[in-house]
């Protein structure tokens, strides 16, 4: 309990029914009249002259290159520095991948055979949940022998299991010094909000740069790509310890010490295994784009087949990936959910133990069976299954029979929808976007929030990229729009139910495990490439928190409210408009928030297939190597996501606390 | 009579921009409208209490009272604003944070509302805990806290996960976890609230009987006033972080101090509460009757005398010296008038 009852403040300017109508108005005024007298305004307010840009590109290329060629450090430059760790990486990557792959030929050790270790992933899911998730596990790791992707999706696999416990690690420590140090935690979460908005391509140039490109190159970068959710999951996980644990730590007479490592660290467990799960998918999603930068295994495949356009094989690795993705979010999402039980005492150990035992029965039976028939380490070549064929089967099928109408509609969605709302979006003066979101800002959360808003979008109209940013904004607006059309009512039909939610859940958790870069497959397969095929990505991948959250906030609704709905008279449509929808529509926003946050990580890969916005320009920054530009824009991209989500948690947090939601 | 285990005296948490300023430039009295008016929210206010050894003081207040972070004051999980705090003689608010951790470790215990058992602890590992962190070896620590789980009746359940427990087992651990380095100083803040009624019941019972082996000095920190009346000594009532009255339950029914106390304490079942001598009329010494009443008894254990018996009853002390005589009246005065007896 806390000390005293806080008196709210109780507001003494209640406005009028007028003026709460026309508060929204207002604030889109300043942006409608700029935006419709564009024809009059002088140039310079359209768009920033050249002459005024600032050369934030120049200046981070020198930056960059005084410490990849000037600054030492006494004996070794920077770029000696992280070559040096680089090298240091090769170390831990060479035995994980020994191990499950290609084994220790300088000691004639031969890897694991495949059977051990499905075996061990078997006994792992077992031992977390049920013998289901066991199955599960034991059986994707068999289907990536039998099915030829063994290799690729060890090494995969490797540079997972290096690269998680180090960013994890990082992370961690980062978040145990912001919770120990305000000063530090004041410092380091706007810069993890950045990070964490900053499109994977910006952390490959930069990692390209210092680096190199290559297979450790491309660890690296999923490393430094999985810090931040770590470390902010570790403050949360942390501040989210009740008050009274840490008094009864305090009054057993724990030192600052025995208080960290005891009892706060024991006591967030469950938060610090959620944010494991979070580092793993990172991963994993990292490692695939990494690919770019000269990462091997699944993602490099699946990128040089996509290339080549051979959508059946791509495919194929595709499911392998994604396959991957499942046993990985399972096993480590078990691992969290699990909780300590009490054993029964005076048994044998075998009974106590009984998972470690049967590991060791793994262990030994595959390595008894491996002596008796090769079978058993590794899958012969001639027994690989392929099910490629199958998926050029599907392609071909498709495009047979639906290449007429797909054809149609992706032209007349150019043309008479993409094209139009493109050149409205190209018309936007940069002042009237200052104006709209300083005015938004002003109005949701004072002057404070107007100016770090109008600031992000001052920095994207003075970077020189104007165009680029608004084809981007554009794209993005299209893809939420229509994530909120289908969403929405999606969302409404599973809230229904408990079971429909229920499923919804299960949907949403599997598909956003994937790494957002198999969502180009089927949309390669189905328009080719272009904006159709850039916008149909988005909105898959996008469009998942929209339903996630619409759900979440109308079964979340409090219980006593929908029945006092009910006993009112309401009918279920009633019901659902008048009370759940007003009620759910601050957490529908924050769902809304994620989906524009989803959408712009989305258009920034689907620069892989041609659009031409910002994505396209670090794309291309990527090939040149130029880490500045790359940087910039990715920082672009970063503000255009933050200035949106700053907006929408403002209205969100002001509205719940209006409705006493919080 | 001995010193007191733990003493305040004008103790003060104010909770504002800044409360040491606030306090000094009010002659470390400020009234409670200068404290709202200027923003501050007092949450203890110039309080001051002796609790002696053996002694169970409960204080009891409504939510937002004050009366957890006064509790808190007292053991420097908060840090007071102004005031002292004596335990055992020396000043606990100047006490270093090894002196501190020192004290805690061998003289207090805590139990807490809501448990705050450490989840992934076994039962055995939470009530070792505090010898863990001072340093006791395995065996001697894991005796102990056998010896403390069998005092509070949990025997067989050391291996449990708090969460395997009910909320009454889970409150019995903290109770164990909070008495395994034999603290002097035993500090309850509403250790039973959390329970549902029939449990509390059985808590409370539990907690008298430990304290009738054990002879600590509590501070027992609660809402309700029925279980204040019960396991009290004394009560302190605080109300805006200032105590209203101190006194034991008897004292506070019978004679309150402020209309406050009186409306708390105006439908307390008085029968079960008040003794005859609070009630009787006093009477010129005389040999008592055969069939004369004890002056402590419950004035519900007389009722069958007052309702048989037309004549006053008298009424003798532990001697058998006659001290007054109870007639019915006054009795049905005491019981059914709101008045306070005159």
């Amino acid at each position: 309990m806390s000390a005293v009852a806080m008196e709210r403040p109780t507001r003494a300017d209640a406005p009028g029914a007028f003026a709460k109508a026309a508060k929204p108005a207002l604030s889109v005024l300043p942006f409608l009249i700029l935006f419709l007298c564009a024809p009059l305004l002088p140039g310079w307010m359209m768009k920033v002259p050249q002459a005024w840009t600032i050369p934030f590109i120049d200046w981070t290329n020198a930056f960059i290159d005084h410490l990849r060629d000037d600054a030492l450090f006494g004996l070794f430059s920077f770029r000696d520095f992280t070559r040096w760790i680089a090298e240091l990486i090769t170390w831990p990557l060479a035995l994980v991948e020994g191990l499950l792959v290609s084994g220790f030929p300088a000691i004639g050790l031969p890897a694991m055979p495949w059977v051990m270790t499905a075996g061990l992933c078997g006994v792992l899911g077992w031992s977390l949940r049920d013998w289901r998730l066991g199955a599960l596990a034991a059986g994707c790791v068999a289907y990536m022998a039998i099915f030829g992707k063994w290799e690729l999706s060890m090494i995969t696999l490797s540079v997972v299991l290096v690269a998680a416990p180090i960013a994890g690690g990082i992370g961690f420590l980062l978040g145990i010094l912001a919770v120990k140090k305000p000063w530090f935690e004041a410092a380091i979460v706007p810069v993890l909000n950045v990070l964490q908005s900053l499109p994977h391509f910006s952390y490959l140039i930069p990692i390209a740069v210092f680096i190199g490109v290559g297979h450790k190159a491309g660890t690296i970068a999923t490393i430094i790509f999985a810090i931040p959710p770590m470390a902010r999951l570790t403050i949360l996980g942390l501040k989210g310890i009740a008050e009274e644990i840490r008094e009864a730590g305090k009054m057993a007479g724990c030192t600052r010490f025995q208080m960290l490592w005891m009892v706060e660290i024991p006591a967030a467990r469950q938060a610090l295994l959620v944010g494991v799960n979070q580092v793993i998918m990172q991963c994993l999603a990292m490692v695939v784009i990494a690919s770019f930068v000269g990462a091997r295994g699944l993602g490099h495949d699946l990128l040089f087949r996509l290339q080549s356009l051979k959508i059946g094989q791509a495919l194929e690795s595709g499911v392998a990936i994604v396959l991957m993705a499942i046993v990985l979010d399972q096993l480590s999402r078990a691992a969290a959910e699990k909780q300590p039980s009490h054993l029964a005492e005076n048994t044998s150990w075998l009974a106590r133990f009984p998972f470690v035992s049967i590991a060791i029965a793994v262990c030994v039976v595959s390595l008894v069976l491996s002596a008796i028939t090769p079978y058993a380490s590794v899958w012969p070549t001639e027994w690989t299954l392929s099910t490629a064929p199958l998926w050029d089967g599907l392609v071909d099928w498709i495009t047979l029979y639906f290449f007429d109408p797909l054809q149609y509609f992706r032209d007349g969605m150019l043309l008479y929808v993409l094209i139009p709302i493109r050149g409205l979006f190209q018309q936007i003066p940069w002042t009237a976007m200052v104006a709209l979101v300083a005015v938004a800002g002003w109005s949701l959360g004072g002057w404070r929030l107007a100016l770090i808003v109008s600031g992000f979008v001052l920095f994207i109209a003075f970077a020189g990229f104007w165009e680029r940013s608004l084809i981007t904004a554009y794209m993005v607006t299209v893809a939420v729009l229509l994530c909120i059309l289908i969403g929405l009512p999606i969302g409404i039909w599973a809230s229904k139910t408990e079971r429909r939610a229920k499923l919804a859940k299960l949907w949403c958790d599997t598909f956003q495990t994937f790494p957002s870069f198999i969502y180009l497959i089927p949309v390669i397969m189905l328009f080719k490439v272009g904006d159709v095929a850039a916008i149909s990505a988005i909105i898959i991948y996008a469009m998942i928190p929209t339903i996630r959250y619409t759900v979440f906030g109308l079964r979340n609704v409090p219980q006593d409210i929908v029945e006092a709905g009910i006993t009112s008279g309401c009918t279920q449509r009633q019901l659902l408009w008048n009370i759940r929808m007003p009620l759910a529509f601050p957490e529908i926003m924050l769902g809304i928030n994620q989906t524009i946050m989803f959408a712009l990580f989305m258009v920034i890969i689907a620069a892989f297939i041609g659009t031409k916005d910002i994505g396209q320009e670090i794309f291309r920054a990527l090939t040149f190597n130029d880490a500045g530009k790359g940087l910039v824009l990715g920082l672009c991209v970063a503000f255009m996501g933050l200035t949106a989500d700053k907006l929408i948690t403002a209205w969100s947090a002001e509205r719940k606390s209006r409705l006493g939601l919080v | 009579m001995s010193d007191p285990k733990i003493a305040c005296r004008n103790l003060w948490k104010l909770y504002g921009p800044d409360p040491a300023g606030f306090l000094k430039r009010h002659d470390g009295h400020p009234t409670i409208e200068a404290i709202r008016a200027q923003g501050y929210i007092s949450a203890v206010r110039d309080v001051s209490f002796d609790v002696m050894p053996g002694e169970i003081l409960v204080v009891m207040g409504l939510s937002g009272s004050g009366k957890s972070t006064l509790l808190r004051c007292l053991s420097r999980l908060v840090e007071p604003t102004a005031g002292e705090v004596m335990f055992e003689g020396r000043d606990m608010l100047r006490a270093t944070d090894n002196e501190l951790i020192d004290l805690r470790r061998h003289k207090m215990g805590m139990v807490f509302q809501n448990f705050a058992l450490l989840p992934h602890r076994t039962v055995l590992d939470n009530v070792a805990f505090p010898l863990q962190v001072r340093g006791t070896g395995r065996q001697e620590r894991e005796n102990r806290a056998r010896e403390v789980i069998e005092l509070v009746g949990l025997k067989g359940r050391e291996g449990y996960y708090p969460r395997e427990l009910s909320g009454g087992q889970q409150q019995r651990v903290g109770i164990a976890r909070s008495l395994a380095v034999g603290p002097d100083l035993w500090f309850l803040d509403e250790p039973f609230s959390a329970l549902d009624p029939l449990i509390r019941k059985e808590m409370q019972d539990e907690f008298l009987r430990l304290q009738k082996v054990l002879n600590k000095t509590i501070v027992f920190i609660t809402h309700d006033f029925d279980e204040a009346i019960r396991v009290a000594d004394r009560i302190a009532i605080m109300k805006d972080g200032a105590i209203e009255q101190l006194g034991t339950a008897e004292q506070l029914v019978t004679r309150p101090a402020t209309p406050y106390v009186a409306k708390f304490t105006e439908n307390i079942p008085r029968d079960r509460l008040l003794s005859v001598r609070s009630v009787m009329e006093p009477s010129a010494p005389r040999k008592p009757a055969k069939d004369a009443i004890r002056a402590d008894a419950l004035l519900a254990s007389v009722a069958r005398r007052i309702v048989t018996t037309e004549r006053p009853i008298d009424v003798v002390d532990d001697e058998g010296a006659l001290v007054g005589t109870l007639d019915r009246g006054s009795y049905i005065d005491a019981l059914y008038d709101q008045e306070p007896a005159r």
